[in-house]
Formats: C-alpha cells, sequence, structure tokens
C-alpha cells in the first residue's frame, strides 16, 4: 500500500485524457475507433501512442463505427484484448453490433462519452445514446467525474474479463462537462493495473487454429433461448463481481466501489436520484439544503446494467419522497428511462416513497445548483400524498 | 420447469456434437456464446436423405479424372491416392453434378432413381 | 497441379451442410480453400452460405471460423489480422495464418461495399471472396446491384409493364481495383483451374487481395441443379462474366472465349430471364443486352492489351 502510494501521481487531464491514460495503462492488443465528438480526443491521444511506440497495440482505423466495433469483436474472438471508444450518433450506428458483441460474451471495454442523439444534431452531453443502448446486454457503468472515468474502465476490464461474465462492458463520461473539463486525477503506476487486470483470456481464440471453432453460428428455435438464458444469467451474477473487484479496487486506490453511491441518506426524508457529472453538482446542493436543516439526501447510480433495483429499494424506502433526475427521455409518455426503472425498483418494498421524475439537461442544457435545488424543494410538494400533477416535469426548458 | 412437448421434438434429432453440446443440454451447460467448440460437426448431420436421385458409379469406366470429387457440393466423392473409391451417400442430395461433369465419352457416373440398388457405392449403403 | 494430386489435401468444408442441392458456393469454397497452404482462418458474411453451413451445433468448417453480422465481414476480418499482426510483434505467436472472408454479392456489392473499401484501404492482408449468385438468395432471391439487367427477381419482378431487373450491374472487380491493391481477379466455379490458380496469387499477395468467383444459385437462377457448372461456364463463355486479373495495377485477360456464344443462349438456360422468350422473344430487349456485353467485353479487352 504504503509503495503504492508513492507511486501513483496525480496529473491535472481532462476526461478523455485520463480515459486515455486508463486505456494506455490497459494496453489493450487491438484498438479499432473512429472519432466523434466528443470522443474525438481520446482516439487521437491512443493513436499518438501507438506511433510514438509507447503502446504495443495494433491501431485500426476504420472508416465508421460500425466497422470499429465489428473490428473489435474480431480481435477479441482471435484471442487479443480489444477496446474502442465512442459517442452519440457513434454508438447509435454500432446498435447491431451492441447485441453481438454481448450474445458472443466478448468481454470488450469500450468508453463512451454521453453526448445528444441526433436529430436535430447536437454535439453536448446527454444520456440518450447509453440509455437508448442499455438493454443491449452492455454491463453499463456512468463516471461522475474523469477520475471515476479512469478507475472504471481499469475495474471494467476485470468484470468484463471475469469468466462467470465474458460480457461487454461500456464505461460512460458526460461530453464535455468532463470529458473537456480539468481535475487533478491519481493514476496508478503502470505496473500496478497490469497486475490488477492480469491477462486477456478469451476461452475460443480463434488464433487458436490447432482447434478449430466455429464462433457466431445460426442458432434456432432449439438452442437460442439457452443462450440467452446463460446471458441473462452472467448479467445477473455480475452485480457480485462488480462489487468484489469494485472492493479489490478499494485496497489498491483507497477509492472503492459500489452499484450504487447513497450520500447523506442515513437519515433522509428526500431524496435525489441521479447518474453521471450532475451527481457532483447535487452533492454541494444537498450540502446547502442540509445546512438550512432540510434532511436531503442523494443516489447516484453507478451501474445502471445490471440495475441494482435491490440496492435502491433498500436505499430509497426509508425516504418520503424521490426525485429521479434523467439526463434522457425515452418518449415511453411515462418519462425517463431512470425514472421508470427506479418505480419498479420501490415497486416491491413495504414503505413505497413519492415518486418524480425530473427530466433535465438534454442537449447540454446547463443544470446549476439553483435548478437542482429548485427541484429538490419540489418534491416535498409529493409529501401529502399529491400526485395529481404530472410526475414528469421538464426541469430548465423554456415554456 | 417442464419441457414443452414441442422443445422436445426439435431436440430429438440432435446427435450428441461433443461433451459440451449435448441434445438435451440446458442453459448452464452450453459453451458461452454460442460456440460450436469444434470444426466439422455436420459430419453428423446426414443430408442424404434429402435424395430422390442417387449417383451410380462404374470403376470399370472411370478415368479419375476426379471432375465428380472436385464439384460435387456436398464432398461425396472418395479418394484415395488419386483414385476415386466410390461415393459416399451420407450427404449425397442428388444433385447430378457428378454425372454431368463426367467426361461425355468416360461416362462412369449415371444417376438412378433412389429405389434402385446399386453394388459401387461406399459409405451408407 | 492436377485434380487427383488437390484430392491429396484434406478438404476444410465438408459435406452436412444444408445448402440447397446443386448449389454453386461450396465449390467455390473447395476450390479456395485446397489452394491455401497456411491454416486459415475464414469470416464469412450471414447469407446462404453463413446461414446453411453454422446450423448449430452444426458447423461444415473444419478451420477456424467467424459470423458476425451481414455488412461487416472485411471489418471483422480486418480485426481479427490486427489481433494477428499485434499478437506477432509481441512474440505471442510465430505462425503464418491465412485470413480469408467470404461475403455474397449481397454482402459485398451492396450492404458491404463500405466495410469492404476501409478494409482494401487500410491494407490488411486477407483474402476477400465475394462469392457472387447475382441476387439476394438467402432472403428468397432479390435484386442485387450483381443482378444482370432483364433478370425476374422477387423485388425486380416480370412484370406487365417492366421486365425484370431494369439496371446493369455494377463493376464491382474494377471498384475493387481501383483501391490499388496487389491483387484483384474475376473468377467462375465453373472454371477450377482459373480460380486455384488466382486462389494462389491472391494469399501470396502482399497485401489484401479480392476474388470476385461467380457462384451459381439454381434456385435463383432458375436451372437444374445438375446444370450448375455448365450455367456458370456460360456466362464466362457468352463474356458476360469475363475471366481477368489485376495484378499490381496490371490487367490481364485469363480467357478469351474461341467460339462466339450469344448471351441469349446463356440466358435461355436459365428460368429467371424466360419472360424475354414466352410468350414471344424480346428481341429488342435481349439485342441491347448482348451490345452492352460486347461493349464491356471490348473496353476490357482494351483495357488488358494496353497494359501489354
Amino acid at each position: 500500500m504504503a509503495l503504492q502510494e508513492k507511486l501513483t501521481k496525480t496529473a491535472a487531464l481532462t476526461g478523455n485524457e485520463a480515459a486515455a491514460q486508463a486505456m494506455r495503462q490497459i494496453h489493450p492488443d487491438v484498438v479499432a475507433a473512429y472519432p466523434i465528438t466528443p470522443q474525438t480526443e481520446i482516439v487521437q491521444l491512443y493513436s499518438t501512442f501507438v506511433n510514438d511506440g509507447i503502446v504495443h497495440t495494433e491501431y485500426v482505423a476504420v472508416e465508421s463505427e460500425h466497422s470499429a466495433l465489428s473490428a473489435t469483436i474480431g480481435a477479441a474472438a482471435a484471442g487479443a484484448r480489444s477496446m474502442t471508444a465512442t459517442s452519440s450518433n457513434g454508438l447509435a450506428y454500432m446498435w447491431e453490433m451492441l447485441y453481438i458483441a454481448a450474445g458472443l460474451r466478448l468481454p470488450i471495454v469500450m468508453p463512451v462519452v454521453n453526448r445528444a442523439l441526433s436529430g436535430p444534431i447536437n454535439i453536448h452531453c446527454d444520456h440518450s445514446d447509453t440509455m437508448g443502448a442499455r438493454d443491449a446486454g452492455w454491463i453499463q457503468i456512468y463516471s461522475e467525474n474523469a477520475q471515476e472515468m479512469y478507475d472504471n474502465l481499469i475495474q471494467a476490464v476485470r468484470i468484463a474479463e471475469n469468466p462467470d461474465i465474458m460480457l461487454p462492458v461500456m464505461v460512460t463520461m458526460d461530453g464535455f462537462i468532463i470529458s473537456h473539463g480539468m481535475e487533478n486525477v491519481e493514476l496508478l503506476p503502470d505496473r500496478a493495473v497490469e497486475e490488477f487486470i492480469g491477462e486477456y483470456r478469451y476461452p475460443y481464440a480463434l488464433l487458436d487454429i490447432e482447434n478449430p471453432r466455429t464462433i457466431g453460428p445460426l442458432t434456432l428455435q432449439d438452442f437460442y433461448f439457452e443462450h440467452k438464458r446463460a446471458q441473462a444469467d452472467a448479467v445477473v451474477k455480475a452485480k457480485t463481481v462488480i462489487l468484489k473487484v469494485g472492493e479489490e479496487y478499494g485496497q489498491l486506490t483507497d477509492r472503492s466501489y459500489e452499484l450504487i453511491e447513497s450520500y447523506r441518506m442515513e437519515d433522509a426524508e428526500y431524496a435525489l436520484v441521479v447518474l453521471g457529472s450532475t451527481a457532483g453538482t447535487a452533492k454541494y446542493v444537498i450540502d446547502e439544503l442540509r445546512q438550512d436543516g432540510e434532511k436531503y439526501g442523494l443516489v447516484k447510480i453507478r451501474v445502471c446494467r445490471p440495475f441494482p433495483a435491490v440496492r435502491l429499494g433498500e436505499v430509497l424506502s426509508r425516504v418520503t419522497a424521490v426525485g429521479v433526475m434523467d439526463r434522457a427521455d425515452s418518449f415511453s409518455g411515462e418519462g425517463g428511462p431512470i425514472f421508470a426503472e427506479v418505480r419498479a425498483a420501490l415497486y416491491g418494498v413495504s414503505h413505497r416513497p413519492h415518486c418524480i421524475n425530473y427530466i433535465y439537461g438534454l442537449g447540454g442544457r446547463d443544470i446549476g445548483p439553483d435548478l437542482i435545488r429548485s427541484a429538490a424543494l419540489d418534491i416535498k410538494s409529493l409529501k401529502d400524498g399529491s400526485e395529481s400533477d404530472s410526475l414528469v416535469r421538464y426541469l430548465g426548458v423554456r415554456e | 420447469m417442464t419441457e414443452s412437448s414441442q422443445t422436445k421434438n426439435l431436440l430429438k434429432d440432435h446427435v450428441i456434437i461433443d461433451k459440451a453440446i449435448e441434445p438435451n443440454a440446458g442453459w448452464r451447460d452450453l459453451p458461452i456464446g454460442a460456440v460450436i467448440p469444434k470444426g466439422g460437426t455436420s459430419r453428423q448431420f446426414t443430408t442424404g436423405d434429402w435424395r430422390t436421385i442417387r449417383p451410380v458409379w462404374s470403376p470399370e469406366k472411370c478415368i479419375h479424372c476426379h471432375r465428380c470429387w472436385l464439384y460435387c457440393p456436398d464432398m461425396c466423392w472418395v479418394s484415395e491416392d488419386k483414385k476415386i473409391q466410390g461415393v459416399d451417400l451420407t450427404n449425397c442430395k442428388g444433385c447430378g453434378i457428378c454425372a454431368n461433369v463426367c467426361p461425355t465419352k468416360v461416362h462412369a457416373i449415371e444417376m438412378h432413381p433412389e429405389d434402385t440398388k446399386t453394388e459401387h457405392t461406399a459409405g451408407e449403403d | 497441379m492436377a485434380l487427383p494430386d488437390l484430392a491429396k489435401k484434406p478438404v476444410r468444408f465438408i459435406g452436412g451442410h444444408r445448402a440447397c442441392a446443386g448449389c454453386g458456393f461450396p465449390i467455390t469454397i473447395k476450390i479456395i480453400l485446397q489452394a491455401a497452404e497456411n491454416p486459415v482462418i475464414v469470416g464469412c458474411a450471414t447469407g446462404c452460405m453463413e446461414v446453411t453451413s453454422t446450423i448449430y451445433p452444426y458447423t461444415s468448417w473444419e478451420c477456424s471460423f467467424i459470423h458476425s453480422a451481414f455488412e461487416n465481414v472485411a471489418a471483422t476480418v480486418s480485426g481479427i489480422e490486427a489481433a494477428y499482426t499485434s499478437l506477432k510483434r509481441q512474440g505471442r505467436i510465430d505462425k503464418d495464418i491465412t485470413f480469408i472472408a467470404f461475403g455474397g454479392d449481397g454482402g459485398t456489392y451492396d450492404i458491404g461495399l463500405q466495410a469492404l473499401s476501409g478494409a482494401l484501404e487500410r491494407g490488411h492482408k486477407m483474402v476477400y471472396v465475394c462469392y457472387d449468385n447475382q441476387g439476394y438468395m438467402n432472403t428468397g432471391i432479390q435484386r442485387s446491384s450483381a443482378t444482370p439487367r432483364g433478370a425476374n427477381t422477387t423485388t425486380s419482378p416480370a412484370g406487365k409493364k417492366v421486365p425484370g431487373k431494369q439496371q446493369y450491374p455494377k463493376d464491382l472487380t474494377a471498384i475493387v481495383a481501383a483501391h490499388g491493391i496487389p491483387y484483384a481477379a474475376q473468377s467462375s466455379m465453373s472454371h477450377w483451374n482459373d480460380l486455384y490458380r488466382k486462389a494462389k496469387k491472391a494469399f501470396a499477395a502482399d497485401g489484401p487481395a479480392f476474388l470476385n468467383v461467380l457462384s451459381t444459385c439454381r434456385l435463383g437462377w432458375g436451372t437444374a441443379p445438375e446444370d450448375t457448372v455448365d450455367v456458370a461456364d456460360g456466362a464466362v463463355q457468352s463474356r458476360l462474366w469475363p475471366l481477368y486479373e489485376i495484378e499490381k495495377g496490371k490487367w490481364k485477360l485469363s480467357l478469351k472465349p474461341r467460339r462466339h456464344y450469344p448471351v441469349e443462349k446463356w440466358m435461355s438456360m436459365q428460368g429467371r430471364f424466360r419472360h424475354l422468350f414466352n410468350p414471344q422473344k424480346n428481341e429488342t430487349f435481349i439485342e441491347e443486352i448482348q451490345s452492352q456485353v460486347d461493349a464491356k467485353w471490348e473496353e476490357l479487352v482494351r483495357r488488358c492489351s494496353a497494359e501489354t
């Protein structure tokens, strides 16, 4: 521990730089990627590492995101640790291959820089890209800041490649807010990362030519269901693995990770549920409210897939009302995706709190302390059980 | 959970490919990601029952040019030491390409209706 | 190489696949794989070849095989080749391995063209084989940009007003050659020697190589199963499907059919052109196709002789 601390260094990095540094230390055998704002910096930096001979990675400068993930799938199946990175429409263009990567059980790790989906085209942050991909079979980890982006990427390799899991993982950070914001980031020594993640293992490597296998066959009514059932089981098992890896990572860095983060929830009467960078601002607002004597707390969802329904139920069943903040609309007519899932998680708890949805920040619309504070105070109006008003409220939009 | 009769029917035709893939394997027992963990398992799937006509080979006429071996889409013609040994009908779908590509002057292969028995075939008969 | 010698090598694509009786592409695979000296890793686009040869838990491939999607076999194999290059550079693998991508004309001319172009431009050392059966046969015979003019398909039906497909096929081999790759060729499964020789050259090429191989679909073409080889041969003899190669930028004709073989004769062998002959012959339409075939042939011959 003491030695590790000495070797750990702190650097002022943007979220993209932190992600690129994590990738350099993960040192994948293959990176196949295509640039897209606001992820571009990651692939630029990684190309520099490759051309400066800092990494042994084979960099495949593909012609599209569809090919980026296709090539990454090919490389991972060949028996090489492989990564890609994308954002927004790039992720949408990968859609078909997202399901295939998960169905083939290939442990690919992919940073995704959250950006609003077109149309209309927009380059700024919201979660419509990864929220749309939440049922593609990937594990999804959301990061609050650049440090978490770095930490989550390194843990993601261990999670993905766990023999009981073997699923792809996307690790996200908010576009521009985190990707282009400069922070102090603590970096592990290269050696420590190498030891933490270990060797890449995929049991059916194509390059193991003495043992020919067929990957990606046609499976029909007689076997497809069994394969999908096994895939679903891996997602469930991932909860335990994520916790174990998060704890182990904590031993290495003093920063341990769980599925969710509870902030000042011990005696809270009201709670906000958030993902990503908004958690930082919201914590500041919670502190302010606490100073005013208001009993507010915050729950940050770190892992969205698998969805930590049980943990959320435990934490939220103690409060009177919950405000769920969604940085994406589901267009179901019933609010954002996280709202729907949090409400479902609360269905089975004995003390069910009131639950309201705040859709905010679409297309990078600024979300400051004042807006979060107004939402927090708004939750109190639900105290008396009046749910007659719409449960879905749009925060920070011009009427 | 009990298996539906439909599921059972779908499974009954499968032979054991490998320890890893048994015909009634439950989801816990199959290789992950639907990988077929070894090559050439279709050898055990008999497509010969599609056939309505069959190639009948006359070894005495055969010049062992191997055009039948080459152009058979189902890899049925057996060759050893550069000599055609016969046709393995296990997977022969009776397309008739072999008879057609056999040089006209040689005419060592004829297509016969499936009910006609023949002596010069290797394999399943 | 004489055929009996070729038969001495183990075949890496076996029977028990569920392609139609008399299908052309298993022949294409056989000839190409027999020409490979190294161990091979095969990638395959979605299509007849993939769905008939890998119905779980049965596979007809004796070599390592991967399928991921329809439009991306060139990208998937790019990734495998990149993995190989990386591991070889790290000293973690030392064997020589050949990488082959198979796609039908749907997966190559149309939906997969972008991934193919990207892979060729990046220069991955792989052999891309288009088994061209002139249509989307796996989904039930729809027109592709490789379907010949006049053909009746389910999306270019021979109607009362419009007699089948109106467009001439895309010249994919020329498009591929324009990438400046070391080797590109057009061949046919009917001409095994030509295909075998070209596959050898493709495997030996220092960079990406491409083979566009006419592979009969007797269901989509409306031919008898036993005529699979003959009908592909007819396409070559009629000059509708010329055999040629582009080696390091040099165009070379592989075969000059000796006798005049009208396209009409080739068309009349196939059910998909029946409406051009019955109830009465569409002389103008057929003549127009013949003159286009002649013009393309002349252009090819000029291109090839200009190079010599």
